[in-house]
């Protein structure tokens, strides 16, 4: 099942009198389950797709079908809703509230879902035991580590249950073996039926996707299955498809 | 509904992060809340004071009193049109006193500035009110000690005086005044009543604590000559929908008692004490508005401060927004919050400006009357909630139209 179609989609902005098309042309879908990684040096329009996959931004032209609903003409409220319910971010900086504890942190999407407190509090806290921090709950981002504070913005990320997870350059921030780690997780959740749209611009990251999307001067350059996908824990193995 | 008492929720402890996050800046602004909550909410309770003060004292003097003179009161601008007037005189009073059907009580009343003495105590230029034991019908006065001089001691002229409380506080400041004797111009006059306080200092020399009562015909026995001075008759009205019927009553009597023909005006004045609430009206009215434009400036520094502080808020936590806006709160949401935040530093502000207003109108109760009420208490804090949501608005508004995208790339 189709989750993201997109059709003929541009982006143009205005840097003063000069027009700057980001995205010139681009055309994709991804279905329900797929871990698609997107590629492009910077300046490839890489972070303005990114943007217009995570509904952050709306296209200048073309059409973004989310889920059989045309998200490009909406409103920022519905927009907001729409990634407060279907997307999960995680960024490479963690963008973790810096006053409030994992907890609170992970809790925030269903707060502005409307979840009841109770509901609200052991969904939190049952995600964050999924990405293995049952006892960090009530630690401050500062009293944690990197990957720690990775692994609450990834609980953050599953817990309203959403259609994708959107990663931007999840391992940027982190030393290897931690990197690894969360690309570990990653896989789990994969694994365990969820879409995952990875943008990266490391090719051995990308290729624990099982897709990898090259973007260069905002058009698609190649789009293409990973034939050697890297499984973490050390072990390589070739996807049938 | 639901979503809005969640917002709040959110919205209440966000703040309480914040401001614990930013002690000694929140505390800051607060202050310029603080110091305008206090000045608003004394000055109305000043204001409310002396308009309590001034009530009281119309109400001692008889609210619905009708004062038939030689003079117009409160209009400058006829004076030279009355000067010519003969005076009223005893047998004006007599004769309207007969004929009057319609008012409750009827009294002569003439004053005169005279020094009281009590030994070595003495009070320059007291006013004495020389009328009659009808008077006291006119008034609502109370006695602190003794009683009103009585018909017999009235009629007889005898050597009797009432005090005002402050001039019997000057002149007796220890021993019971009543019993007791006072000079005045070399004539003795024993204390028979001394009024509790009635009080207004806003009435002036009006102010009957200030005042001393005696017979009238002491004044023109010691003091005045009849024939030089105007009587003025006091008239108590039965009740508020009388004034009208009760002053064409005097009217046409006083027109037949000076026999004047029907093409002459009249040669006296029906005064009323709605005059004196005009004046005072007019004249409390401006200080009471330019006291509030001041004290209201006060709170406009404090608003601003506030205003600004949540720009310097929303700029430094441009990053946080980002995030929000990210994991889906509404513009509203974002509005909601920022507005909070500055509601709940403005509540700080204004709580401790309650408690300020209410230790500084006790010290000030010292000079100056105030009342301080429960409406004062609703007054501090719906002005800090008022300021709160004005002086957070601008700033929530930059923050809830932040693009998310920007906001998330600000560092």
């Amino acid at each position: 099942m189709n989750i993201i179609n997109i059709e003929h989609i541009s982006k143009v902005y205005q840097v003063g009198t000069e027009e700057v098309h980001a995205i010139r042309d681009i055309s994709l879908r991804i279905d329900k389950n797929e871990y698609v990684a997107i590629m492009g040096p910077s300046g490839s329009g890489k972070s303005t797709l990114m943007n217009m996959l995570g509904c952050l931004d709306t296209p200048t032209s073309g059409i973004y079908d989310f889920k059989g609903v045309n998200v490009s003409q909406m409103s920022d409220n519905d927009l907001a809703k729409v990634r407060n319910k279907e997307i999960g971010f995680v960024f490479q900086t963690f963008n973790l509230l810096p006053r409030s504890d994992a907890l609170h942190n992970v809790e925030l999407p269903l707060i502005y879902a409307g979840v009841p407190s109770q509901e609200r509090k052991e969904r939190a806290r049952e995600a964050l035991v999924n990405v293995g921090l049952e006892d960090r709950i009530h630690h401050k981002p500062n009293e944690l580590s990197g990957g720690q504070r990775q692994r609450v913005a990834v609980a953050r990320a599953l817990v309203t249950r959403p259609a994708i997870i959107l990663a931007d350059e999840p391992t940027g921030n982190l030393d290897s073996k931690t990197g690894e780690d969360i690309m570990t997780l990653f896989n789990e959740i994969y694994l365990q039926g969820n879409t995952i749209i990875l943008v990266t611009h490391e090719e051995y990251i990308a290729e624990h996707a099982a897709r990898i999307i090259r973007i260069k001067d905002g058009l698609i350059e190649r789009d293409e299955p990973v034939k050697n996908r890297y499984i973490p824990n050390g072990r390589k193995f070739t996807v049938n498809q | 509904m639901k979503n809005f008492l969640f917002e709040l929720k959110e919205g209440l402890s966000i703040s309480y992060r914040a401001i614990k996050a930013n002690k000694i800046r929140s505390a800051l602004t607060a202050i310029g809340i603080f110091i305008g909550v206090t000045s608003v909410v004394l000055m109305s309770t000043a204001i409310k004071g002396i308009d309590n003060s001034f009530q009281n004292g119309i109400s001692a003097l008889g609210s619905d009193n009708l004062y038939i003179d030689k003079w117009k009161w409160f209009q400058d601008e006829e004076w030279w049109r009355t000067r010519n007037r003969k005076n009223l005189t005893m047998e004006d009073y007599e004769k309207y006193k007969e004929a009057a059907r319609l008012p409750v009580a009827v009294a002569p009343s003439v004053w005169t500035v005279q020094t009281l003495k009590n030994g070595n105590i003495t009070t320059e230029s007291t006013i004495l009110t020389g009328t009659t034991s009808d008077y006291l019908g006119t008034t609502n006065f109370t006695f602190s000690q003794g009683r009103f001089f009585s018909e017999v001691e009235s009629r007889g002229a005898r050597n009797v005086v009432v005090l005002g409380s402050d001039v019997a506080k000057i002149l007796f400041p220890r021993d019971n005044a009543v019993g007791q004797s006072i000079k005045i111009k070399g004539q003795d006059f024993r204390v028979v009543g001394v009024l509790a306080e009635q009080g207004s200092f806003m009435l002036g020399s009006m102010n009957p604590d200030k005042q001393v009562y005696l017979p009238i015909g002491n004044v023109f026995k010691y003091f005045q000559s009849e024939h030089f001075r105007s009587v003025t008759i006091v008239a108590r009205v039965a009740n508020t929908a009388m004034v009208e019927k009760t002053v064409e009553e005097a009217q046409s009597i006083m027109r037949r008692v000076r026999g004047l023909s029907y093409h002459e005006e009249d040669d006296f004045s029906i005064n009323q004490q709605s005059g004196l609430t005009k004046i005072y009206d007019s004249t409390v009215g401006v200080i009471q508005i330019v006291g509030l434009i001041i004290t209201g400036l006060a709170l406009f520094v404090g608003a601003i401060g506030i205003m600004n502080i949540m720009f310097v808020s929303v700029k430094e936590r441009t990053k946080e927004i980002g995030i929000r806006k990210a994991i889906g709160a509404k513009k509203r949401t974002i509005l909601g919050q920022f507005i909070t935040e500055a509601v709940v530093i403005c509540l700080l502000g204004g709580f401790i400006g309650l408690i300020g207003a209410v230790i500084l109108s006790k010290i000030v109760n010292q000079f100056l009357p105030t009342s301080f009420q429960a409406d004062a208490v609703i007054l501090a804090i719906g002005i800090s909630l008022i300021t709160g949501i004005i002086s957070g608005f601008a700033p929530a508004y930059t923050a809830a139209k932040m693009d998310p995208v920007e906001a998330l790339r600000y560092e």
